[in-house]
């Protein structure tokens, strides 16, 4: 049984006592229990429940706050309430199979999970040197356009959870410019599986860089709105600044990385420092902060959205420059056949390849077979790769007993350890400011989960 | 340097090299009944790969120079195995050793490995004595590197000490490695299931925990879950 | 379902059609995105494929002011008695859509943590398949799901066809034993 406030003097000062009798809503139980408490507590002292079906928390998401008067004494995060059991699920599936699984752990940017999972079966399988340029090039530009995606959706839901729905329908839109393009060249909006341990699933149609290069002052010009709407807004600012703080000493103790930790100081990109799929070879920068408050954070995730606009186009450029280029490793018992193309059925068989592989090619034949039914073996032992998610750092830990499936998959979910520091961004602020902590944070809670 | 040793049928107990952990041990194609590839009777004892040897390679000895000089008089229980593979240095701890190990590791200045991305528990059930590993990636932001500690437990007595007093960021991951695979973290501030509910029994993703999924239904037909199924390993 | 046994007599006939078309015209979600579908729903709910035309897109936090249940997402076994909580608190007259295949039955997810399907915990209207569906399928599904609202039969009608429908499903054949379907 829990008892909850419903003072309509929400703005009452710290340990200000207004003279209202307390009030107290009962679910369930007995009234004469509910009375004996009530007389027994007879503070302000209050224990509620936030979620995990809630419209703010961000997914399902549970959060124990105790709150004396309007001041969060103690808030602690319930979580499990999206737990897939993906990593356990991907022990029974094929290692090309377990991109789709784990594509849907953080479904908001999904590319970037399946990139990290092929990075680590690549280097379980000692080829990523061998990754063709387009391949990573395509690589680099999903990740980045689920990278914008992303941010535009931590930036407008937060926006919607302060009140301004203009704010997420505005970014909203923005991601729908992106995921054109996406659905273009992947063939789905979100959840792809579009990257496979190889290279990529299937070559680019011909007018994607016209495509991309429409998209850029489409997104901007979005993005350009946000921060109009939002950045010199009275009310924005007073909610966001100094709300949510965590220095860079609290950061570290908590391993929270990503723009928490960008806004504390601390320029730690992992796509500067160890780059993967060829991030060393563009011209990007990391936007960091010192203030490490909420504001600061937005005003990060907007420059990255810039900065991700400037790395797609020089993607665009690459893509034009590198036409006709595999976008699959060249090891036929490793590369999904990667040529498929949507036939006039709008099938995605493709003819030429069924004739490559019926008439012309035996090996072909075989080894798309066993490729298909049988998957490719992975020689035993265990790898760790990470890469930079748009919440932080996302590692993936896979461990192949030699067969073709995984022995064990694991994902280091940047939202996971995010949230931990939960109750220190919270803690001592407002009731009101645990919304925009949750928001600051900006987890998926099927990245938490799992 | 085979990771795959090839023995045929009867009774065979793998032999262990010391800290080699067995991964698997393989039978057939289809890793069980109803193998159908004439392979049935193969017997793979599916290995990690082997300790190595100095020099270790790139900064991998600069950083085990320092650690076993820190560990002094400890260094040889502590660290059981050096693995160098795939360009990543794996420690293989012992769990007595972990918080020492683990405070050498975070401050001093040559290690500085400030950020431990969490654990990662790994269930072995072939590896007799050792069949939970618990994984932990060390980040070094300083020296930008990456190291992994690996500690074992049997099955019979998981303990593991727990490191959020040194690493914080640990607190949730050892709850949830608790939660998968029932490695106790001694120590740890409040040990309780996080993903699973509450009062959920078992440790679901352990090897010998099943999937746990219902037959799928087909008009005339049903398909069995997808642990059951026959399928090629 | 909309299984009309014998037709209404006409004053409830009457009445039906003028609730339904009032409800129809103005259903408020619940709030119950899980996952990836939960995106694609917030995506639906923003211009581009904007369900305020249908006036929907007032998504309401609290359970008791909403019309219809949009299961998006996949339903784990920690979530499995809250789902079942709100569409308790809902008020007649409501609706379920289980949007996704995971809602539907379990998804891709075949598995110890997800409920195979919600309707093994609330009862469904509308099952939606996709993963995630594009907006505009939620949209279709929302306008069958608007049909169904303005088809809802009243007061003993809809007693008589509920019955009807229970015996009908008691007696059917179970899917399994559905054989002999390619001859």
């Amino acid at each position: 049984m829990t008892t909850e406030s419903t003072s309509p003097h929400a703005t009452a000062g710290l340990g200000e006592d207004d003279g209202s009798a307390p009030e107290f809503t009962v679910f369930g139980g007995d009234w004469s229990d509910a009375a004996e408490e009530a007389a027994r507590l007879g503070e302000q002292r209050l224990v509620f429940n936030m979620g995990p079906q809630h419209p703010s928390t961000h997914g399902v998401l549970r959060i124990m706050l105790e709150v004396e008067g309007e001041t969060v004494t103690e808030c602690r995060a319930g979580i499990g309430y999206l737990h897939t059991g993906i990593e356990k699920n991907m022990e029974f599936r094929t290692w090309t199979q377990g991109v789709t699984f784990c594509t849907r752990m953080d479904y908001v940017a999904s590319m970037a999970n399946e990139a990290v999972y092929c990075l680590g079966v690549e280097k379980l399988l000692g080829i990523t040197d061998d990754i063709p340029d387009r391949a990573n090039v395509l690589r680099v530009l999903m990740q980045e356009l689920t990278r914008i995606g992303s941010h535009l959706v931590a930036i407008g839901t937060g926006g919607n959870e302060l009140g301004a729905t203009t704010v997420m329908t505005t970014a909203f839109i923005g991601r729908e410019e992106t995921f054109k393009v996406i659905e273009h060249i992947t063939g789905l909006r979100t959840n792809n599986a579009y990257i496979r341990p190889g290279g990529v699933a299937i070559d680019t149609p011909d007018d994607s860089v016209a495509m991309i290069r429409a998209m850029i002052p489409k997104v901007k010009q979005r993005l350009d709105e946000l921060a109009l709407l939002q950045l010199e807004n009275p009310i924005f600012k007073g909610r966001l600044k100094g709300v949510a703080k965590l220095d860079l000493a609290a950061c570290m103790a908590l391993g929270v990385t990503g723009p928490i930790l960008r806004s504390a100081g601390l320029p730690y990109d992992l796509r500067k420092t160890e780059p993967y799929s060829g991030y060393e070879t563009y011209d990007f920068q990391v936007p960091t902060s010192t203030d490490a408050d909420a504001y600061s954070r937005v005003v990060l995730r907007l420059e990255e959205c810039y900065e991700s606009l400037k790395i797609v186009a020089q993607c665009a450029d690459r893509l034009e420059a590198s036409v006709g280029e595999p976008v699959m490793v060249a090891d036929k018992k490793i590369a999904w056949p990667a040529q498929l193309s949507v036939g006039s059925d709008g099938q995605g068989n493709s003819a030429e390849h069924i004739r490559h592989i019926m008439g012309e090619s035996m090996e072909a034949l075989i080894h798309h077979f066993k490729l298909v039914t049988e998957g490719f073996p992975v020689p035993a032992g265990q790898a760790y790769a990470a890469v930079e998610n748009p919440k932080g750092l996302l590692g993936c830990h896979v461990v192949s007993d030699g067969g073709t499936k995984p022995w064990r998959a694991h994902f280091r979910d940047p939202g996971f350890n995010n949230l931990q520091a939960l109750s220190m961004l919270t803690q001592g602020g407002q009731v009101a400011d645990v919304v925009v902590a949750i928001a600051t944070i900006d987890m998926v809670l099927g990245g938490v989960d799992r | 340097m085979s990771d795959v040793e090839n023995t045929q049928g009867g009774e065979l107990s793998p032999v262990v090299p010391e800290g080699r952990t067995l991964i698997n041990v393989r039978q057939g194609s289809f890793g069980g009944a109803g193998d159908t590839s004439g392979y049935g009777g193969l017997t793979r004892f599916v290995y990690m790969p082997d300790a190595a040897q100095r020099p270790y390679g790139s900064w991998f000895d600069q950083v085990v120079d320092v650690l076993e000089e820190l560990l002094g008089g400890d260094a040889e229980a502590a660290i059981e195995a050096v693995v160098v593979d795939r360009d990543e240095l794996t420690l293989h701890i012992a769990r007595e050793h972990l918080l020492d190990v683990c405070r050498h590791l975070r401050d001093d200045q040559d290690l500085r490995f400030e950020m431990c991305l969490g654990v990662n528990g790994v269930h072995y059930p072939a590896d007799a004595g050792r069949e939970l590993h618990a994984v932990y990636p060390m980040q070094s932001v300083t020296h930008n590197r990456r190291l992994r500690i690996e500690v074992s437990a049997p099955d019979e007595d998981p303990h593991i000490p727990s490191i959020t007093a040194i690493y914080p960021m640990n607190n949730w991951h050892e709850r949830e490695t608790w939660d998968f695979f029932g490695i106790v973290f001694d120590g740890h501030p409040s040990l309780a299931r996080i993903e699973m509910p509450d009062d959920w029994v078992g440790h679901p993703q352990r090897k010998d925990y099943p999937l746990g999924g219902i037959p799928v239904e087909y008009k005339g037909a049903e398909i069995p879950s997808p642990d059951e199924r026959r399928q090629y390993r | 379902m909309s299984e009309h046994t014998d037709a209404p007599p006409f004053i409830i006939g009457k009445l039906e059609d003028f609730a339904g078309w009032a409800r129809a015209g103005s259903m408020w979600p619940a709030t119950f995105g899980l996952a990836c579908c939960a995106i694609e729903m917030m995506g639906t709910g923003t211009p581009r494929f904007d369900i305020a035309r249908f006036g929907m897109e007032v998504f309401r936090g609290s359970p008791r002011q909403a019309d219809i249940m949009i299961v998006a997402g996949r339903v784990s076994q920690k979530m499995a008695p809250i789902v079942r909580q709100v569409y308790d608190q809902m008020a007649e007259p409501k609706w379920v859509l289980a949007m996704g295949v995971c809602a539907s039955s379990g998804g891709m997810f075949n598995n110890y943590a997800i409920v195979q399907g919600v309707d093994h915990v609330v009862p469904v209207d509308i099952y939606l398949p996709g993963c995630p569906p594009r907006p505009e399928m939620l949209i279709n599904a929302l306008l069958k799901v608007q049909d169904l609202a303005k088809e809802k039969p009243m007061l003993r009608h809809r007693k008589d066809i509920a019955a009807a429908a229970e015996a009908a499903a008691l007696a059917a054949t179970p899917t399994s034993q559905m054989k002999g379907l390619l001859r």
